[in-house]
């Protein structure tokens, strides 16, 4: 609590002792005809509580009339308590005490509000807290803690182990493992060696790691993350925006209504010749007063989306405003690109076709062959022949598969470059060397035709070929292609478990290829072999086949897929760790690269409007009811009190519930 | 030109009055503000003096919240 609430709570405290006190005082000595204290007198002694209760109020609204805000809540609690008094005082009722537990209800409300708000902020901004505090560095030995920003490109930073990386940069020294949840949501830890590029945010957990900054702190990652989250719901979303001009409408239109109800029904009776009754109209006029102020609404929608935001980021699904979280929850379509949204874009050899001799054999001269070059598919056959994968021969078709078992660290191999010479890089790709004596040729199909070799087709076609010949004998070839993400599959079941109507993948890559790679995964449409405008089209075309009121988001992992991420209705960038392209050009950022990510985000977004749904409908529903009560005689002060505040209170604890998404 | 401020005020439905007033000040071109995390965000218009601006809206926004704050 701040020096403002407990200042407020104190109030509370003495005026509600005081409102007991009194209770028990006048019932002592200021009911019936021998009472000791006229009610003229009690009127006045009430008047104590009610000050300290009121008093801010009370000058806040004097303030608001000399500003010509009239339809300002603190106005019109004060028109309401004040009517309260004078009815009690008119009508010598001695009802003095309810004005003043008005005022007293309204004010616990008021700080309850304040207080739950200002928590929940807090919380919130605390999960979301990534940003570092200082950084080390290493100065005559010694280490010296100074602020981030002042440390320049290129300086040498010590993290130890425990502390966050504050700057973006390269180890120099040192391995460890790092704890990437505040950024991404996988709690597993990512191994680093010396010479892995290292962001900042993520938590050093095992060893000290020496780091050379590559980037200023305003512009790592960390900065631009903490930058977008802050600005995050400063994008209004549509039902805010309702609420806001609800709001507008509702205090004005209900006020007018307390007034025609003060005055239309007594003038009505007057005409009709019947007693008027005055105050108990004025008394249900002063009730609608109490139930016009619009803060139950207004507070509660913001903050579920806050809520809702925070609760994403936790996840590693940053959002970049309420709006696109509900736009989100109305997705019916989901566009992919394929290479680093579905496939890792990492190459590995995948089956060996035709060997004429062991496939072991024939990977260790390929990979021998291949030892001095750095193509991804050069390195991923050296990959293949390094880390021992034990090939398995279909029977049927005399193809090689890889196969991963617990024990493929035995069967590690090396390179040694020694058995190899008179490497030459060939036009295409292709590679000539000599291992261990004998003569190699790897490459494509043109090579072999243009050697004069006789290879066979690839009859599978679904990635790279790369056919070898050794001594002028055609010996079989590798077949590489991309991998597909262990949860893409899994991801679009639970995309269409979560009512997405149709999943369209949109690649620049050959057919064969995106055919198999959509039908292992489970997407129902592929559009394949498009340049970046022909997905901008496809886009278009979507967009116009989308029913009402369905929405269509894009996945890409935005390296070169930021025209269509911008035209989508939503822009899901994914494996954002460190590409500030993606997270400029999209709407929402998916940390990591686990596809699992999108349909938990929709159900995040999901669960956060339905909060934001009930509390509307649940605050303007008990308001319109009380409301009718009020009119009708049966509503008093204290359910108007609770109409006011109890929904707001309510509201706002149904609001929290958005934060909590782990189990979505 | 974009600002953001720290502002300080306590309920949602006076955030939302005082984003009115500031959108109506001269030199405002836009303006949000935004409640949960007590910032405003400003747009000003081409060529105004921020700071004059500033103090503009403060007391535009002092008129119908009289308990707000902007930490200019």
């Amino acid at each position: 609590m701040n020096k403002k609430q407990k200042k407020m709570l104190v109030r509370i405290i003495i005026t509600a002792v005081l409102v007991v006190l009194l209770h028990f005082a006048y019932e002592a000595f200021g009911e019936g005809e021998d009472a000791k204290i006229p009610s003229l007198c009690w009127a006045f002694i009430y008047l104590v509580p009610y000050f300290i209760i009121g008093w801010d109020i009370l000058r806040k609204s004097f303030k608001g009339i000399l500003n010509r805000q009239i339809f300002d809540e603190n106005f019109l609690m004060s028109v309401a308590t004040i009517g309260a008094f004078a009815i009690a005082l008119y009508e010598g009722s001695g009802e003095y005490s309810e004005a003043v537990m008005v005022m007293l209800l309204y004010q616990i409300g008021e700080l309850f509000q304040s207080y739950a708000v200002g928590k929940s902020r807090k919380n919130i901004s605390e999960l979301m807290d990534i940003r570092p505090d200082y950084a080390n560095i290493e100065e005559d030995g010694e280490l010296k803690q100074v602020y981030p920003d002042e440390v320049a490109i290129g300086t040498v930073i010590v993290v130890r182990p425990g502390e966050k990386i504050p700057i973006d940069g390269v180890i120099v020294e040192g391995d460890s493992s790092l704890n990437t949840s505040a950024l991404t949501g996988e709690s597993r830890p990512r191994d680093v060696i010396c010479g892995d590029e290292v962001i900042s945010g993520c938590i050093n957990m095992t060893g000290v790691i020496k780091i050379k900054t590559e980037k200023e702190f305003g512009e790592s990652t960390v900065s631009k993350i903490l930058e977008l989250v802050e600005n995050s719901s400063s994008q209004k979303s549509s039902s805010e925006n309702f609420i806001t001009k609800f709001a507008k409408y509702y205090t004005p239109v209900v006020c007018i209504c307390a007034l025609t109800l003060a005055l239309l029904p007594p003038l009505v009776l007057l005409i009709l010749g019947k007693p008027p009754v005055f105050s108990n109209w004025v008394y249900r006029a002063l009730t609608f007063l109490v139930i016009s102020c619009p803060c139950a609404l207004v507070i509660s929608i913001p903050l579920s989306f806050f809520a809702g935001i925070g609760g994403a980021s936790r996840e590693g699904i940053l959002v970049k405003g309420s709006n696109y979280l509900e736009a989100l929850s109305k997705t019916g379509i989901v566009a992919f690109d394929k290479t680093g949204t579905m496939t890792m874009g990492i190459f590995e050899v995948s089956a060996i076709h035709h060997g004429t001799m062991e496939s072991l054999s024939l990977l260790d001269y390929a990979a021998h062959a291949e030892c001095f070059s750095s193509h991804p598919i050069s390195r991923s056959i050296q990959k293949a022949w390094l880390d021992g994968l034990v090939w398995q021969i279909d029977v049927n078709t005399g193809e090689a598969i890889p196969v991963r078992t617990p024990e493929s660290s035995k069967y590690k191999h090396s390179i040694s470059r020694d058995r190899v010479s008179s490497v030459k890089e060939l036009p295409g790709g292709g590679i000539s060397a000599i291992v261990d004596d004998k003569k190699l040729l790897l490459g494509n199909t043109r090579l072999m035709k243009d050697n004069g070799i006789s290879y066979k087709e690839c009859e599978g076609d679904h990635g790279t070929v790369v056919h070898v010949a050794m001594d002028g004998e055609y010996v079989g070839h590798l077949v590489i292609s991309d991998v597909i993400k262990p949860g893409s599959k899994e991801a679009i079941s639970s995309l269409k478990k979560s009512g997405i109507r149709r999943s369209v993948m949109l690649t620049g890559d050959t057919k064969n290829v995106a055919d198999e790679v959509a039908a292992e995964i489970g997407i129902d449409e592929v559009h394949s072999e498009l340049l970046p405008e022909d997905k901008v089209n496809y886009v278009e075309q979507l967009l116009k086949e989308k029913r009402d009121k369905e929405l269509l988001a894009f996945v890409g992992d935005g390296i070169n897929d930021a025209p269509v991420l911008s035209r989508a209705d939503i822009g899901i960038a994914m494996g954002a760790l460190g590409s500030d392209a993606a997270i400029e050009a999209a709407d929402i950022v998916l940390m990591d690269d686990d596809p699992r990510k999108i349909s938990k985000a929709i159900r995040i977004s999901r669960k956060c409007m339905r909060i934001v749904y009930e509390n509307i409908w649940f605050a303007i529903g008990i308001k319109f009811i009380c409301l009718i009560l009020g009119a009708l005689g049966f509503a008093n002060m204290w359910l108007a009190i609770f109409a006011d505040t109890g929904v707001m209170v309510l509201a706002v604890l149904n609001s929290i519930r958005a934060l909590f998404v782990k189990r979505l | 030109m974009r600002k953001s401020y720290n502002i300080e005020v306590d309920c949602a439905n006076c955030a939302n009055k005082m984003e009115e007033a500031a959108a109506k000040t001269a030199g405002v071109k836009a303006v949000t503000v935004n409640f949960m995390t007590l910032k405003m965000n400003v747009e000003f218009e081409e060529g105004s003096d921020e700071k004059a601006v500033m103090q503009e809206v403060l007391k535009n926004c002092k008129k119908v919240e009289d308990d707000c704050e902007i930490y200019l």
